[in-house]
Order: C-alpha cells, then structure tokens, then sequence
C-alpha cells in the first residue's frame, strides 16, 4: 500500500533496499547528500551527484533525466549517517527552465526492488526555487524512516548545499553544474564513433572504478557501463536511460540497445547539401547595442532579418516606411480627434443660453481650445519622439546603402563598379509625409521591375507657379534618363538592354547622357518608321519568349535573340504613333513585364486625351512617377499620401557620366 | 498567479514589481468541433472571432479584426484568424497583441470582444476560454471560461483603460448576440 505523504509527513520503512523514484517531465538533476547526527554533510564526498554518482550504500544517476531511479542501500551507508536528504535541481546554463515553478511538480516514490511503492510525494508550491530538497531518509532509534521535505531554494544547489552546513556548497555546485551540461551537451551531439568490441570491453571492466573513484568516462554513454552498485546481485541499472528497463527486467542490459547509433565512419555527419550553399545560415545580423536605461537603443545599420546585408536593410528600409506611416497615423488620428471634440464643444457653448451671460461663454470656448491644444501637444510629442528616432536610424541605415538602394549624392555611386548580380530593389526616389518633411524614406521598387513605369510630363495636379509645361518635360526627361541609368547600372553587363524611342527628337539634350556614353545598342528611334521598327521587334520578341516560355522550349530561342531585360523608353506618346503602334505598345505593356520587356513613358496624359478611355487601362497599368515632388503614392499599411520625390542627380555633379561610362566600357567588354 | 475575473471586477495592470506593463496578449482558445460523416468531411466548424476596438472619449476610432488585422498606428495587432480553433490543450488559437506605450494618446479604451462566427452559441464550444497575458513574461493576468455559457453568440471580455499613467483592466462579461464586432457596438456602447 502506499502511502500518498503530503509535506512534513514522514513514514517508516521497513526494507533496506530501496530506490527513489523521480519523475519531472523534462530532464533535472537528482542527487543525494548525506548527514551526520548534527545534520551536517561532513564534506564533498558526502554528496553523490552526477559527478560523482556513487557512494557507499547509493548511487544517482549520472546526467539529468526528466524520470531518474536512484538505489539506496541503506545498511550499507556508514555508521555515522543518520540522515540521506534527495535533492532535485534545475540544470543550469544549458536554456531550460530556471525555476520549478515553469516546469510540471516533481513526483518522487520511494519503492522497494521489486517497483512496489512504499512512499509517494508530489513536490508543489514551488515558484522561484530551482533547487529542492525532495525527501529525507532519516535514522530514528534503529529506524528508517522516509519524510517528504519539499524545501525549496531560489538560489539553486549552492544555496541548498550551504543550508546543510557544506563549506564548499559554491565549489561543488559549480562542479555539478558543470557536470550535468557536459552531460546534456553530449547527449545532443553526434555520439562519437565506436564499435561494438569496445562496448564490451569496456562492459567486461565495469567494475575498475572504485567506489571513491567516481566513473567519468569522457565518452560516457549512459547506461551502458553500470559503476558499483550497493547492491550484492545485479539489479535494474538504466538509472539514466528513463525509459530502460522493468523493474524485474534484464539484469544486464544488452549492448545493443543502449549503444547510441553512431555514424559509420569517423565525425559527424554533414547533412547539407553539397551544392546548395546558399541555404548556409545567413551571418547573424548587427544587432544594437543594449540601450541605456530610458533611452530608446542605438540604431544599427541592416538591424533587420534578411539573409544577407542587401536584404536586411531593404527590410529595414520598409519597417521604417512602416514604423513612419503609423506613427503619422496615430499623430492625425489624434488630431482629428481633438479638432472634432473641439467642434462639438464649442457647440455645445453655442448652444447653452447660459453662455451668453458675462464671460461664461468665452470661458468655456478657451477651456475648449486650451484642451485641444493640450491633446494636440501630446500627440506632436508622441509623433517628435519617433520621428526623432526614425531620423537617426536613417542617419546610420543611409550611408550603408549599397549603390542600388542609396542616392545619388550618396560616395558609394562614386565607388560603383558593375555588379555580378541584380540586386533586390533600386531606389527611385524618396518619400516623404508633410509631419516630417526633413525625413525622407528610400523608395525601394523590387527588381526585375513588376510595373512599366510613368513619369508624368503634365501639368494635372501640379500647381501653375512650379514649372512651365517645356520645363516640365525636359524635368521628366530627365527624370526618366536618371532612372534608365540607375537600372542599366544595377545589372550586371550585357543583361539590361536600353530602348528609345524620341519620335521628335525632343529629349535629345536630356539623352545626351545615355547616347554619349555609349550604353545604347541602336540611336533614339525617330519618326513614325522609327517608332514602328522598334515596336514591331520588341513585340515579335514578347511573342517569341512567350511560346518558347509555355511550350517548354525556352532553350530553342533563335541564336540572335538578346537574352538580356529590355526597357523601352517611349517620349513624346503619342506622337509619331499610329493605331498599329499604339496597339502594339499596349501590347508591351500588358505581356511584356512577364517575359523582361518593360515599359518607361515619359508623356502628358493630355497629349493622348483623343484616345479617349481606351488607354486609361495603359496609364493604369504603369507606376506613376513625377518629375517634381507630388503627393500622389500611397502606403500600403495606412494609405496616407505621400509626396514622393524623383532621385535625381545632383545639379553639377558628374556621377552619372562616370557610372555611365563604366556600364559601357562593362558592356563593350563584354560584347567582345 | 492568474485571477479568474469575475465580472465588473477591475485590476490594475501593474506588475508585481511595481513597474507598468507595456505589452499585454488577449489570447482566445477554443477546441475544434468533432469530425462527422465518413471521411470527416461534414464537420461543422467553429470560428470564434477575437476583436479590440479602439476608442477615444466613447467615439470608435479604429478595429483591430480578423479584415483588418493591425490598427493604422501599429499598436494593435491581431496575429491572423483562425477558422477553425485548436485541440482545446489551452492554447491561443488567436491573440490580439496590444503595445500599451505604443497607444496614441487620444485612445482612452480598448474593448476586446469574442464572437462566433458560425453561429454556435457558447454552450456548444468546448474548451472555449479567453485570457489576458503579460506579453513580455508569458504570465497570464487574467483568464474567462467561455465554454459552458449561455445561449448567446458573442462576449465582450473586458477593456483596457486608461488609469493615470498606467493601464488598467476592468473584467466585463458581458454576453450579446453577434456575428462580428460591428453587430456588438449596441452592447458596447453602455460599458464606455
């Protein structure tokens, strides 16, 4: 029968041969300390720990388990023990839990050899503790008896070994600790290679370590080789392994089912695939050093998550893209809300004929204005806290942009080399709300383009005074060139090619730059003949790849098709078009993005209202962009407006011809 | 330590230490419906809804919901809708995460509401239960039985308020009949 001890409760037993059974659900340490009459551990070699598992009339296991059997002799401990105390604790240093209070209670049984329980407690109350005392075994007049102690301690077993009166409790604590991490730490790593010879050998010399010689096997694989045991006759052993052996079951266990696998040849196996190295995890991102306390933490340049540095900081870019988006949007709910309570107060003071004696009105409408200025101040607070912190991190995030991602003004275009590869996104500009008009969010559009893009060239939207409508095109000119260069410059040579159409010949200033530097295959396409050549081989190429695409036979393509993304810069639409190539740049604009041509207008809506609603699904399909700042961009988070700024060249400054010039002589090389 | 709220009952959301919490978790769990027919196919779903709204001086400002799952400034969130609740072992099956520094200072309330979405009545939903948590320590601060109710469709939990500097909890309970938010706010309106 047994029985169920509830904390102080004690019990006689009547056998000498016991063991203590622990069950915790998740692997601790058990151990034993023995006591003296005073109740005093005489020394280390009183305790028996995983380091040191066995002891004259005990043993413990030898690493943490989540179920532990621990066998007690208790004839066989010395005459001068009076008290055994089982101690349970929580590894430390190795990620688990610190306190018991985390983990499920502690069950400890106290059953003779046969597994019938004598004894039983389950351990509860425990929070902090991640130390306890579990049970005593204790000597009264000739008597063993069993209480359930439950005593916790909050500072783990150097503090529970001090409490029983140990003067090198913090040493051997320390010892134990370590111990058990050696333990748990072998017991997830690839078991070293060994054959089963050894394993027997080493089964035959079980019984070399002395009893004072505690079996540390560097190797040390639990259970297999069992150290002295306080029993006469061979009993269950697998004290480590929780769900080995009966508790009548084999007496020696087989070899065979306690030898961890281990690999067929020496070293641990590498399981990554020979040729996909890419999947290598990525380095670990810089992380901001801790904060001083009340100050938000330092920014760090690519503090986001991203396989390497370039997507990192395009993650970082959109989380402050976001981060300023609902800032903004807290900030102006806030505001509308103060102006719509102010509306409605003042109302009410309106309304009230009792404002309309003395000062009683002018009172309330100050109250009512002092309390929207109150709330407004609050949120401007609010709102200058983050933006102050977002302008800081653009302050660290914008000089480590790699050339794609970063401005014009920015010395990394002065470093440009042609890159190997297209980098994730290209800057187009910069996007700004009017709350923070000094922070300005990278634009970042992914590559290879999705969308053709629009620079608009009219005059819709914008107010009389900017520009003259001349003006306004050669701005959108370029505009247009500043990007076509930035796209040219992030890929790689001969894997972007440039198209222009100028029916006219009305940009040629503005495309000075791509013609001088020799980055264009063909010169700007003029006149309707010209509109048409270009348009009718671009449109014979969408075809092409695309039945080569879904028949399957993409490798079949003709030898001197250019293999390489295709932009068409169209100026001036719609003139020099007639329907056919108006019909066939629809065309590009709908099935071109799918197979690398992409589109760039550079044209005023108006100039093709004779259209009518025909091309609107054009104008529709393409990312409008202004060759002036113009709030006309949403967020996708909140939908604010946001004025977005065209990345330009600084007036004067001579980067573009250089990377210009470098993508040619890339391209020329490359041709050869 | 968890406090099983009982209605109307109002706690401050201190922490033990004295410190105020910054982020709290309202996690709503609940056991899927048993399969039926041969393969299992006929099974009747249950989706219960976990909804904050947000409000400053008894106006509706914004709804963090499973169609829109994060306030416009951020310190809302909803970690996306669960159509179908979990094996009923005290999980969150869906969570509202609310950044209390985050707040703007016009919110003034936030009330969390439960609703089922395909109509079962609570009696009906096993294992069903609604908890608010310290998001920081994983502690849970206060936990509601849902299962077992009556015969109503929706509960609107409780409110997070505004205490001074801090934040503080009022338990609310109170049973309505709705199959989103938007069918509650009748029954919100009395606990602003």
């Amino acid at each position: 029968m047994t029985a169920e001890l509830v904390r102080g409760q004690n019990h006689p037993l009547s056998q000498a041969r016991l063991e203590v059974r622990v069950s915790a659900g998740r692997p601790i340490v058990a151990g034993a300390t023995l006591s003296d009459e005073q109740g005093r551990v005489r020394g280390v070699e009183w305790v028996a720990h995983p380091g040191a598992p066995t002891l004259p009339g005990l043993e413990v296991s030898k690493q943490a388990a989540a179920d532990h059997r621990l066998a007690f002799d208790l004839d066989a401990l010395p005459g001068t023990v009076h008290r055994v105390s089982v101690l349970l604790a929580l590894p430390t240093g190795v990620g688990g839990p610190v306190r018991f209070g985390a983990v499920a209670a502690p069950f400890v049984a106290v059953t003779g050899l046969d597994g019938s329980e004598v004894a039983s407690y389950t351990i509860t109350g425990l929070d902090t503790e991640s130390a306890v005392v579990a049970l005593e075994l204790y000597r009264r007049q000739g008597v063993w008896k069993v209480r359930a102690v439950g005593q916790g301690y909050a500072g783990g077993l150097a503090e529970l070994l001090t409490d029983q009166g140990l003067s090198e409790a913090r040493q051997l604590a320390g010892s134990i600790n370590e111990a058990v991490a050696q333990g748990l730490a072998r017991s997830v790593s690839a078991p070293p290679p060994r054959s089963a010879d050894t394993d027997r050998s080493r089964q035959a010399a079980a019984s070399a370590p002395g009893p004072d010689q505690p079996y540390a096997g560097p190797q040390g694989a639990p259970g297999t080789v069992p150290p002295q045991s306080p029993y006469d006759a061979p009993g269950p052993q697998g004290a480590t392994v929780p769900q080995s052996g009966y508790p009548g079951g084999p007496a020696q266990p087989d070899p065979s089912t306690v030898t961890q696998p281990s690999a067929p040849t020496g070293g641990p196996v590498n399981y990554s695939h020979p040729g996909r190295q890419a999947a290598a995890p990525p380095p670990p991102p810089p992380t901001a050093p801790p904060a001083a306390p009340g100050q938000p933490a330092q920014p760090v340049a690519g503090d986001a998550t991203g396989w390497s540095m370039e997507e990192r900081l395009y993650n970082q870019v959109w989380g402050m893209f976001e981060d300023l988006a609902r800032t903004t949007a807290a900030y102006r709910s806030a505001v509308d809300f103060a102006d719509s309570r102010l509306e409605q107060e003042l109302d009410k003071v309106l309304s009230d004929p009792r404002s309309r004696i003395g000062g009683q009105g002018d009172a309330a409408r100050e109250a009512a204005q002092a309390k929207r200025a109150g709330l407004v101040d609050q949120a401007r607070a609010a709102l200058d806290r983050d933006l102050a912190q977002l302008a800081a991190e653009a302050e660290v995030v914008e000089p480590a942009l790699p050339a794609a991602y970063a401005s014009w003004d920015n010395p990394v275009w002065h470093r440009y080399r042609v890159p190997m590869e297209i980098p994730m996104a290209l800057r187009l500009g910069d996007l700004r709300l009017p709350e923070s008009e000094n922070l300005g969010i990278p634009m970042l559009v992914r590559l290879p383009l999705e969308r053709g893009l629009w620079i608009d060239s009219g005059r819709a939207g914008l107010d009389d005074t900017l520009a003259d409508s001349d003006e306004l095109r050669r701005l959108a000119m370029d505009t247009a060139v500043a990007h076509a260069a930035r796209l040219l410059a992030a890929y790689p040579a001969g894997e972007f090619t440039v198209h222009v159409i100028d029916p006219a010949g009305s940009g040629a200033s503005c495309l000075a730059p791509l013609v001088r530097s020799g980055v264009l295959d063909a010169p700007p396409a003029a006149g309707a003949a010209g509109v048409g050549e270009v348009l009718a081989r671009l449109t014979q190429r969408v075809d092409l790849v695309q039945m080569a695409v879904r028949g399957g036979v993409a490798d079949s393509l003709p030898p001197d098709l250019d293999t390489a993304e295709q932009l068409l810069i169209v100026n001036d639409f719609p003139h020099g078009f007639d329907d056919r190539a108006v019909t066939q740049l629809r065309y590009l604009a709908d099935e071109g993005p799918a197979v690398g041509v992409h589109l760039m207008m550079v044209a005023d809506r108006e100039d093709a209202a004779a259209y009518g609603p025909l091309l609107d699904p054009l104008w529709r399909s393409l990312l409008r962009l202004t060759p002036v700042p113009d709030d006309h961009l949403a967020d996708p988070w909140v939908g604010h407006a946001w004025t977005y700024e065209p990345a330009l060249v600084p007036p004067g400054s001579q980067v573009l011809q250089q990377v210009l010039s470098q993508v040619a002589a890339a391209r020329r090389s490359w041709n050869r | 330590m968890t406090v099983n709220m009982t209605k109307g009952q109002a706690i401050s959301l201190q922490k033990n230490d004295g410190g105020t919490l910054t982020a709290v978790r309202m996690g709503l769990g609940w056991q899927a419906a048993p399969r039926r027919g041969l393969f299992g196919s006929r099974t009747r779903e249950i989706d219960l809804d976990a909804s904050a709204v947000l409000f400053a001086d008894k106006q509706p400002v914004d709804v963090v919901f499973f169609r829109h799952l994060v306030s416009d400034d951020g310190s809302v969130r909803h970690t996306g809708d669960n159509l179908v609740g979990g094996v009923g072992q005290g999980g969150d099956d869906e969570a509202i995460l609310v950044d209390l520094q985050r707040i703007p200072v016009h919110i003034d309330q936030i009330i969390f509401t439960v609703n089922s979405f395909t109509g079962q009545t609570f009696q009906e939903v096993q294992n069903a239960f609604c908890r608010l948590v310290d998001e920081t320590n994983g502690q849970e601060l206060a936990r509601y039985t849902l299962a077992g109710g009556g015969q109503y469709t929706a509960q609107i939990m409780a409110k997070v308020h505004r205490a001074g500097p801090g934040w503080q909890m009022t338990a609310l309970g109170t049973p309505a009949n709705g199959r989103t938010f938007q069918d509650l706010m009748p029954a919100i309106l009395p606990h602003l």
